[in-house]
């Protein structure tokens, strides 16, 4: 049952309701009829029915079954409306079995396979995070367009088009076969973080659906883990994802100036957060298999270390970035790493890793390429260079915070 | 319901495949058509004449143009095709990566349209 705390008024509840069960109602219909589409206007139906129902007629016992029953009513019509005959074996079937759940009061929790069918290889992957997040959570088209800074308009058609693509090709509702279960969770897990990174490029924390994002991203992650708690690499997520969101405020200062992570002021982090970040990294080690998000979370854990040493853990960093970059070929991956080499080894020694660098074509427009080379060319007393480096960086940066931090840096060299 | 798998390939590799090659080809066929109808998905196949025998027709305003070759020229042609019945994409997409045409080229699912 659904947790309704303190609320007592009708609307509030039926919030309440949507807020938590939208996800598993959508989930139980389109599974047992694999049109997401259909099931959504018949939910959204109920959802309106119960909003001008439950102020007169009081609260039903189980707010869920009711939605269920009046979001089946709701499909009937339509199905009378349009009077196919394909529809109604599907029907039948989901009638059935929700005869059982308004017996048994409960309702199968199928968010997992539509969170896989989101993510399915035949899904388009960067239409798959803006899927969950409209399936699993019931965000509208327009709240994710401006998380993803796309239009509205296109991204409505792209999420239409992905849900017509699961009912035509019949992309199946169920868990993947053991043997798929690794790639397949991986892209469950990718689209999960690119929801968390739209919400998180919003350092000022001023855009309300943005940063919610970050949060429903962590709040999805939850999810996987407790549907699947012995999946090491989803622990990862959610941990990588915890200590990042710890860090959230300590980003900017009251006067919304950037702070870069060796300068944030360690009482300014999230330390209940961090504390479950590493609790969930403790059981992924438990485990048996690494994996990027783990190597990922075990390397900000390796930065909030800071919290009880006061200085962060460089040669393990080092460590977890030599792992990561044997998992990845990620551009950025080998740049963060030469930082830190210059921490453990020496501005030389990592310059010498940025000039190998120097001929990938990704990190030539890549803003931060050119904030760490200036940095350690300053270190090395190559002023005219640095200079150079920062202007660069300044150039290439769309968020004025930063771009203010860096010309502070490039006016400190005289 | 069913897919078509459409078999894609380079039909010139295969032509100037060896022997052997083309041998070990056509027993790796034989040996996934047999498998799909003793697990009874299979409803129909065949494989496909070369390009250099299509002929392709459109009429455009009432007249009828005939033209010699394939509709598309790319690297890759459609060379034969499996009709399937499957429960789902996911078993559909099980069949077409057995197909020996998947290891040297590609094989496009589509969903039947059912009336």
């Amino acid at each position: 049952m659904t947790d309704l705390g303190d609320v007592t008024d009708p609307a509030g509840i039926a919030d309440v309701v949507a807020r938590a069960s939208y996800g598993k109602l959508l989930a139980f219909i389109a599974a047992r009829t694999g049109d997401l589409a259909e099931a959504e206007d018949a939910l959204s139906d109920a959802f309106a029915a119960a909003l001008s129902d439950w102020p007169t007629h009081g609260v039903p016992d189980n707010p869920q079954a009711w939605l269920l029953t009046v979001a089946r009513r709701k499909r009937v019509d339509r199905a009378r409306r349009a009077r196919t005959v394909a529809q109604s074996s599907p029907h039948l079937r989901l009638l059935a079995e929700e005869r059982g759940t308004r017996t048994a009061s409960k309702i199968p929790d199928d968010r997992l396979a539509m969170m896989f069918v989101c993510a399915h290889p035949a899904i388009d992957p960067t239409v798959r995070a803006p899927l969950m997040l409209q399936t699993v959570l019931g965000l509208d088209a327009a709240t994710i367009a401006s998380a993803f800074l796309s239009a509205p308009a296109t991204m409505g058609q792209r999420l239409v088009r992905a849900k017509a693509r699961i009912k035509l090709a019949a992309i199946p509702f169920r868990l993947p076969e053991r043997a798929d279960l690794p790639e397949r969770l991986a892209a469950v897990l990718d689209a999960i973080y690119a929801a968390f990174s739209a919400g998180w490029t919003d350092p000022a924390g001023t855009d309300l659906v943005r940063r919610d994002l970050a949060l429903e991203a962590i709040w999805l992650c939850r999810l996987i883990v407790s549907l699947l708690p012995d999946e090491p690499e989803a622990l990862g997520l959610l941990a990588l994802m915890l200590y990042a969101e710890a860090r959230r405020t300590a980003r900017r200062t009251a006067a919304g100036d950037y702070v870069p992570l060796d300068e944030q002021a360690v009482a300014t982090w999230d330390a209940a957060m961090i504390d479950q970040a590493e609790a969930a990294l403790l059981r992924a080690s438990t485990l048996g298999t690494v994996g990027r998000y783990q190597l990922e979370a075990a390397l900000q854990s390796a930065h909030v270390n800071r919290r009880q040493t006061g200085r962060s853990d460089w040669p393990a960093i080092l460590r977890f970035y030599d792992a990561l970059a044997a998992v990845t070929d990620s551009p950025v991956v080998a740049l963060n790493r030469a930082v830190v080499l210059a921490e453990t080894a020496g501005a030389a020694a990592g310059l010498a890793e940025l000039d190998a660098l120097a001929d990938d074509a990704r990190l030539a427009t890549y803003q931060p390429y050119w904030a760490a080379r200036a940095g350690l060319l300053a270190r090395s007393d190559r002023i005219a260079e640095a200079r150079e480096a920062y202007r660069r960086a300044i150039g290439l940066e769309a968020d004025p915070a930063v771009r203010r931090f860096l010309a502070k840096r490039l006016n400190a060299l005289e | 319901m069913q897919y078509l798998m459409l078999i894609y390939g380079n039909e010139a590799a295969m032509a100037a495949a060896s022997e052997a090659a083309t041998n070990e080809r056509q027993a790796a066929y034989m040996a996934y058509g047999k498998a799909m109808t003793d697990a009874g998905v299979l409803v129909g196949g065949q494989r496909l004449r070369p390009t250099s025998a299509a002929t392709t027709v459109r009429t455009t305003n009432g007249k009828i143009q005939v033209l010699d070759g394939p509709y598309t020229d790319t690297k890759e042609q459609l060379g034969g095709y499996f009709l399937i019945e499957a429960p789902d994409l996911d078993v559909a997409l099980s069949w077409a990566q057995r197909c020996p045409g998947a290891a040297q080229g590609v094989i496009e699912v589509r969903p039947i349209w059912s009336m």
